[in-house]
């Protein structure tokens, strides 16, 4: 077994990419680093193991990004999914930082792909990892080897004892043993608290049991909730997390993008009760599944089912698992444990109230339905041709937005300013600049220019 | 203190395991086609990303064109401890072993030989033995007779006489089979500019590249690597130039009437050395990374014929090149015999060893450029 000692200039908490870019930049400053990652190997690097791709701001067409991508804009779709709650000044620093950031990725492994199939509108915007974020947290793991950066995992840290303004050791278990161990400086690139249940349920009430937790279950927010209790600073609203409504049959934790469901837009949702709900197509559906994951919470049980039919299976991305399929709408709902005839009187009330009309899945189509409360305001085409298809669908947590508060050099802030030798990034402070909502490839943004800033800062203080 | 459960993930049920590999490899493609992050690692997503089912026949073409690269499975969140436990690596080569096994003539010989590396060995064995006999039996010198030539020891037309059917026969065999597969996987009438398509593809081995040009994650997990790409390429364009040796050697021997042996500098012995150095290299290297290589990625049941077969090509180039420069001592009837008796071991195992993922992946090759839009 290797030998833990006090010889660390720095400790990395968490083994994700915001620590991994830490952790890189603070070995390349000359620091001897040592890596906490709570997960077992083959489940390493948090959340970044389900991203796919890093929002990077470009003047000009760069590699697999097209066109170009300014401060402005990028700033600008940033405070139209948060609604203004952004520190503005941290989000700019990121945003700027985008840019030298692709370089500094690929020089460090990381390989990038143009747009996926299915994603063309993000081409733009968003560089994709080639084999997904899985392969960006190997190619870093890779670096960790080349530094002699060590890396312990199943290291679960429980507990910072904080002095003063200072961190003055790191308890974690380790091997079935409890250990502590002092460094210079430490950074604290854990997550959020997504997949602790408990404490869900006592943020958003009893109906978060029912929710699904669509990554890694080892962000349960021990760090978190133990810097807070000692007086950190927080930010970001507590109660709240990003969730969206996915695959109703995918599992608790971990199931990770293939469990998005792409067809509400092209279906008739209803609760258990086979009554509709809200307006399936309202909207393009990037524009509408983080509601529809708060629809569904708020349904009975938190689940909701998605019907469609013959003429619609097509026009979405494949699901993870075949749809469950009938003849007819009595046997759909009998499959799905639907009640037969109140299905049925649903969707023949909603075909009544269907009319005639250009059909056009991949734009606002104003095909509405006339006299149905509540509407359908797009793509309303009756639910006639059997085979008929059914999903089911639940709320799926995506990440919480409660986090640390950090300055521009990435510094946690205590009760009586900064705590001088505690650093943060990643989706643990990320509440301070994604306030509310969520930007694609904007989680791994954040991660990766505060996780260099946050090398860059504790090799300042351990070197001078 | 507050201590965290780790969650054990691994609720593979027997009943996911026990799929049959049709069924297992469209579990996990369902899956994939609704993750879609690796589609630029070789010809494999591309195809799965254009369909909405997967049916027999895709799955056979599929695992045809998948080289094994791994790059997929070092890149996927879904392999075990997680429930989904992708393995698409392993997966696909049993489906793709099954589809070798199922359309070989006759398929009973595909099964012993594709599975047993002892089968391949005492197959080498009989062949050895059936050429020291048939030395011992013809040749009308000593085999202790320095100034022997092999043509002495068995002559020209002896060795027509055997290894011409011997290799032919293989190939009609093999022709069948692939036919077979061809109709199976319902392909169209071949055009020039697929095959063309299918040819660069191979001739670059660019499955074996990833979309980065990087290569593959074979003898050391995740780490990318050319090491197997280049040493199948050794192996590949070896054992073409040892082919094209042979048959410039019995165009010259027919049509210019030049009989062997020729001197260094003629056409046969140059091919013929570069061509069998290169294929030594190339199935030494292959066999060294197999070791390395994770088992659990590749269809295990075969593991042992494939490894006996590199190794057997390995001999057929080694001892050939041990005949040339061993060939005037007095150990020529031996090498001769052990040369002979590879040669027809290989010839003849050639529809029921791993030989034949060549024409298959040709073929699903071709299929994927008349697929592309």
């Amino acid at each position: 077994m290797k030998k833990i000692n006090n010889i660390y200039d720095t400790l990395v908490i968490g083994g994700g990419n915001a620590a991994l870019c830490a952790a890189i930049t603070a070995a390349e400053a000359g620091l001897k680093v040592l890596i906490l990652e709570g997960a077992p190997k083959p489940y390493r690097g948090g959340n970044s193991r389900h991203t796919r791709n890093f929002r990077c701001m470009h003047p000009a067409p760069k590699a697999v990004l097209t066109d170009s991508y300014t401060e402005e804009e990028y700033f600008d779709d940033l405070l139209k999914v948060t609604k203004g709650k952004t520190d503005e000044k941290l989000a700019k620093l990121v945003i700027k930082n985008t840019h030298e950031c692709y370089d500094w990725m690929q020089n460090h492994g990381v390989r990038f792909q143009p747009s996926l199939s299915g994603t063309l509108s993000l081409s733009r915007t968003n560089a994709f990892f080639m084999g997904g974020g899985k392969s960006l947290v190997n190619a870093y793991y890779r670096q960790l080897e080349k530094l002699d950066v060590d890396v312990l995992y199943e290291a679960q840290v429980t507990h910072l004892d904080l002095q003063g303004n200072h961190i003055k050791s790191v308890t974690f278990h380790y091997q079935d043993e409890v250990r502590k161990l002092s460094s210079k400086t430490v950074i604290v690139a854990s997550g959020g608290f997504q997949a602790d249940i408990d404490w869900l349920a006592r943020a958003w009430g009893p109906a978060a049991k029912n929710f699904l937790i669509r990554g890694t279950p080892y962000n349960k927010g021990v760090v978190l909730a133990n810097l807070l209790k000692q007086g950190a600073t927080s930010v970001g609203d507590p109660t709240q997390c990003h969730a969206v409504a996915i695959d109703g049959r995918s599992p608790k934790y971990d199931g990770g993008i293939v469990t998005r469901l792409d067809c509400v837009p092209f279906s008739v949702v209803v609760n258990q009760n086979s009554q509709r709900f809200y307006d399936e197509g309202e909207d393009v559906w990037p524009k509408r599944y983080a509601i529809w994951g708060r629809l569904v919470a708020d349904q009975p049980d938190q689940v909701a089912y998605a019907i469609i039919d013959a003429k619609s299976l097509d026009l979405f991305m494949p699901s993870v698992f075949p749809p469950i399929k009938a003849d007819s709408l009595e046997e759909l709902a009998l499959k799905m444990g639907l009640e037969p005839n109140a299905l049925t009187q649903t969707i023949h009330g909603f075909n009544a109230s269907c009319r005639t009309g250009k059909f056009h899945p991949t734009e606002l189509d104003g095909l509405a339905t006339q006299g149905l409360t509540p509407a359908k305001t797009n793509w309303a085409r009756p639910i006639d041709t059997p085979p008929f298809y059914g999903y089911s669908l639940r709320t799926g947590v995506t990440f919480t937005y409660l986090g640390l508060k950090v300055d521009d050099k990435a510094q946690v802030q205590g009760k009586d300013g900064p705590i001088i030798n505690l650093w943060a990034a990643g989706e643990t402070m990320a509440g301070s600049i994604l306030g509310q909502g969520y930007l694609a490839g904007f989680g791994m943004a954040i991660g990766t220019v505060f996780g260099r800033i946050a090398g860059q800062e504790v090799a300042k203080y351990a070197n001078h | 203190m507050q201590t965290i459960e780790i969650l054990n993930l691994d609720t593979n049920t027997s009943e996911q395991q026990a799929l049959k590999p049709l069924e297992q490899a469209r579990r996990q493609l369902e899956i994939c086609n609704a993750c879609r992050y690796c589609e630029t690692y070789c010809s494999v997503f591309p195809a799965v990303h254009r369909e909405r089912s997967f049916s027999d026949e895709n799955l056979k073409q599929l695992a045809n064109l998948c080289h094994n690269c791994r790059g997929c499975y070092y890149a996927c969140q879904y392999t075990a401890p997680h429930e989904f436990d992708l393995n698409l690596p392993q997966a696909l080569a049993k489906v793709r072993q099954e589809s070798w096994q199922d359309n070989a003539y006759p398929a009973a010989f595909a099964k012993a030989f594709h599975k047993s590396g002892a089968a391949i060995g005492a197959a080498v064995i009989v062949g050895f033995a059936a050429l020291l006999w048939l030395i011992q039996l013809m040749g009308t010198h000593s085999t202790t007779d320095s100034q022997a030539n092999f043509y002495d020891l068995l002559s020209h037309n002896l060795m027509v006489a055997l290894f011409m059917p011997a290799f032919l026969l293989p190939l009609v065999s093999i022709a069948f089979s692939v036919r077979r597969f061809w109709q199976d996987i319902d392909a169209e009438p071949l055009r020039l500019i697929h095959i063309k398509g299918a040819f660069a593809s191979a001739a670059k081995m660019k499955n074996l590249a990833a979309g980065h040009g990087e290569g593959c994650n074979y003898e050391d997990e995740d780490r990318f690597s050319q090491a197997r790409r280049y040493f199948h390429q050794a192996t590949m364009y070896g054992f073409l130039l040892c082919f094209a040796a042979t048959s410039t050697a019995t165009l010259m021997h027919y049509l210019l009437a030049m009989a062997a042996p020729y001197d260094l500098t003629s056409l046969p012995k140059i091919l013929g050395i570069i061509g069998g150095i290169s294929l030594s290299i190339g199935t030494a290297g292959l066999a060294y990374l197999k070791l390395e290589a994770d088992k659990s990625l590749g269809d295990t049941q075969v593991w042992g014929g494939e490894m006996a077969f590199v190794l057997l090509l390995f001999f057929v180039s080694t001892s050939g090149l041990a005949l040339y420069w061993f060939g005037q001592s007095p150990w020529l009837g031996e090498l001769l015999a052990l040369h002979l008796g590879c040669v027809l071991a290989f010839f003849l195992l050639m529809p029921y060893s791993k030989m034949t993922h060549g024409f298959y992946r040709l073929a699903a090759l071709i299929k994927e450029e008349q697929n592309k839009v």
